[in-house]
């Protein structure tokens, strides 16, 4: 699927919720079931330094595509973590670099990306893409 | 624990404080507004709305020295606002009183002017354990320009300083001593005449952040005899971008300017500046003259309710949601001072705090989360960071009734 379909599939699922408990359970949900990241890759190296909630995110190429793991310590931060994964995890450079990540906006989570949020999330798009970008440059 | 101070029911009318800010009957999240995050700044009257207002509809000017109408009436406003100000701390002189941006600026202002003059190679600063980033690095910084040496007075695990540690720390070469008046994340209550007066014992003088203080409780400034004395005007129900820097004359008037320009001077040549007298000296650029006037129009505010009301009625809603905090399972309240204003910081066993403040805003409950600006104090007590509900005077036990529910169902959704 191209990361758009995959933002779609999203919008999709969260379009069943009518109201914010159901997301926010739904997103505990994705926190918990998920160990995203190999301990060994969870080190000050890492860690995107958020003001709250620390996230830590590992990448690496595999066949031309970007594969991402990542971790918090805040359930909810996790469960956005896992979304972003889900959807710029396994592409190339190129998709990740020129993803427009609408989906935050449709499934009404926009507040968690906003700068004052502080959550570490907003850094962690970043690094993601600029991670894909030195794996462009690389290849 | 924090015990009722023998202060039966206050009689505030609540309802008819809260109908004085406007802002506390919008909605948040489709539920009604509840504003926990007082320690970070607090809500405005509408008096202090309409004193802004009104500046700019029927004031602007520029200050001092225009001798036009408009110029010379804001001139008046504004020092007039400052001898509101002096007033309420019971400073000795209005020129005592130094418009800044804020406590971070005020502190600033010393630790580089007082930093000049009198920190040297091998002297030492003396700050608390549980101090706020803004009375840290600046210090840490003059540490560093001067070559002088930072010590911290310890606390215990309740989050009081540790007197007998803090004597032992005033020695020779203690050239200044910034401690905070109240915690900003454990709502300590230090005792600060004592602390002062320690000092003074050994002629060192004290900087007082009172930014957690001024909201709660009457400050007197010469009867526990501060050298100097900083504020915000946004904690005190005042405009943001104001803040006031309290000085005693002698220091004031030693230490050089800090930031120079317009309105600090007597005269200039390109050889030489005569600075001008206090409180210009210290005042560079236009200031902030609807922040001044707002400022003083939030402290009749609080004046008119009386600052000895509002400190037992916060007391009671600290003591109420103390005990409701006390009986659910795996909340852990950091900072058990036995005097303590109305700020509570906890943790909930395995949760982390942003998630706990996420679920809150949900509800329209507004709590403040995270490390506070007191990094230290967190490795001190070994946690990342804390939820803290910090109450004003229009704050109500509903309130508080609503948020323990909020935070009974967010941590039934996040176990």
């Amino acid at each position: 699927m191209t990361i758009e379909e995959i933002e779609n599939e999203i919008v999709e699922e969260f379009e069943m919720f009518d109201d914010w408990m159901q997301k926010y359970e739904y997103l505990i949900d994705l926190g918990k079931s998920l160990p995203i990241i190999d301990e060994q890759y969870k080190t000050d190296n890492t860690l995107i330094k958020g003001c709250q909630s620390r996230v830590w995110m590992h990448s690496e190429l595999k066949a031309g595509n970007v594969i991402y793991t990542a971790d918090s310590d805040a359930i909810i931060t996790k469960g956005m973590v896992a979304l972003m994964i889900r959807v710029l995890s396994n592409h190339t450079p190129d998709e990740i670099m020129n993803a427009k990540l609408n989906f935050v906006e449709k499934i009404g989570l926009t507040q968690h990306l906003s700068p004052t949020r502080s959550n570490g999330l907003l850094s962690m798009i970043k690094q993601m893409k600029l991670d894909a970008l030195a794996y462009k440059q690389i290849s | 624990m924090i015990e009722s101070k023998n202060i039966t029911e206050v009689q505030l009318d609540i309802e008819k404080i809260r109908a004085d800010f406007p802002i506390l009957s919008r909605k948040v999240n489709g539920k009604p507004l509840i504003y926990f995050d007082n320690g970070a700044t607090a809500q405005k009257p509408k008096s202090v709305i309409d004193a802004i207002g009104n500046y700019y509809s029927n004031q602007n000017a520029n200050i001092h020295r225009g001798v036009h109408t408009l110029s010379q009436e804001i001139t008046v406003a504004y020092e007039n606002a400052r001898s509101t100000i002096q007033k309420h701390l019971n400073a000795e002189h209005a020129h005592e009183i130094i418009f800044t941006k804020g406590t971070t600026d005020s502190i600033n202002l010393v630790a580089s002017s007082f930093g000049k003059k009198f920190i040297f190679q091998g002297d030492e600063i003396l700050v608390s354990a549980m101090e706020h980033h803004s009375n840290i690095l600046p210090w840490q910084q003059v540490c560093e320009e001067r070559g002088a040496i930072l010590k911290v007075i310890p606390i215990n695990k309740e989050g009081e300083l540790i007197i007998s540690e803090y004597k032992r720390l005033l020695t020779d070469k203690t050239k200044i001593v910034a401690l905070t008046h109240i915690s900003n994340t454990l709502g300590t209550i230090n005792p600060i005449e004592e602390l002062i007066a320690l000092a003074h014992v050994k002629n060192i003088p004290v900087l007082v952040d009172g930014a957690q203080a001024v909201p709660h409780t009457n400050v007197n400034v010469q009867l526990i005899s501060a050298d100097f004395y900083v504020f915000s005007g946004h904690k005190l129900f005042g405009p943001t971008g104001v803040g006031v820097l309290y000085g005693k004359e002698k220091w004031l008037t030693e230490i050089p300017p800090y930031q120079v320009g317009g309105g600090t001077i007597k005269t200039v040549t390109f050889e030489k500046t005569e600075y001008a007298d206090l409180p210009l000296k210290f005042e560079a650029g236009t200031p902030h003259i609807e922040g001044g006037i707002g400022l003083a129009a939030a402290i009749d505010y609080v004046n008119k309710i009386g600052l000895n009301n509002i400190a037992a009625y916060e007391n009671e809603l600290l003591v109420y949601a103390t005990e409701a905090l006390g009986k659910i399972n795996g909340v852990k309240i950091i900072g058990t001072a036995k005097e303590k204003a109305s700020v509570i910081s906890f943790i909930v066993d395995g949760l982390h705090p942003f998630d706990i403040g996420t679920i809150l805003d949900q509800l329209g409950i507004a709590v403040r989360t995270g490390h506070h600006c007191t990094q230290p104090l967190m490795q001190f007590y070994g946690i990342q960071g804390t939820v803290r509900a910090s109450f004003a005077f229009y704050n109500t036990k509903e309130e508080i009734d609503l948020f323990i529910n909020g935070l009974e169902r967010a941590i039934k959704m996040l176990n």
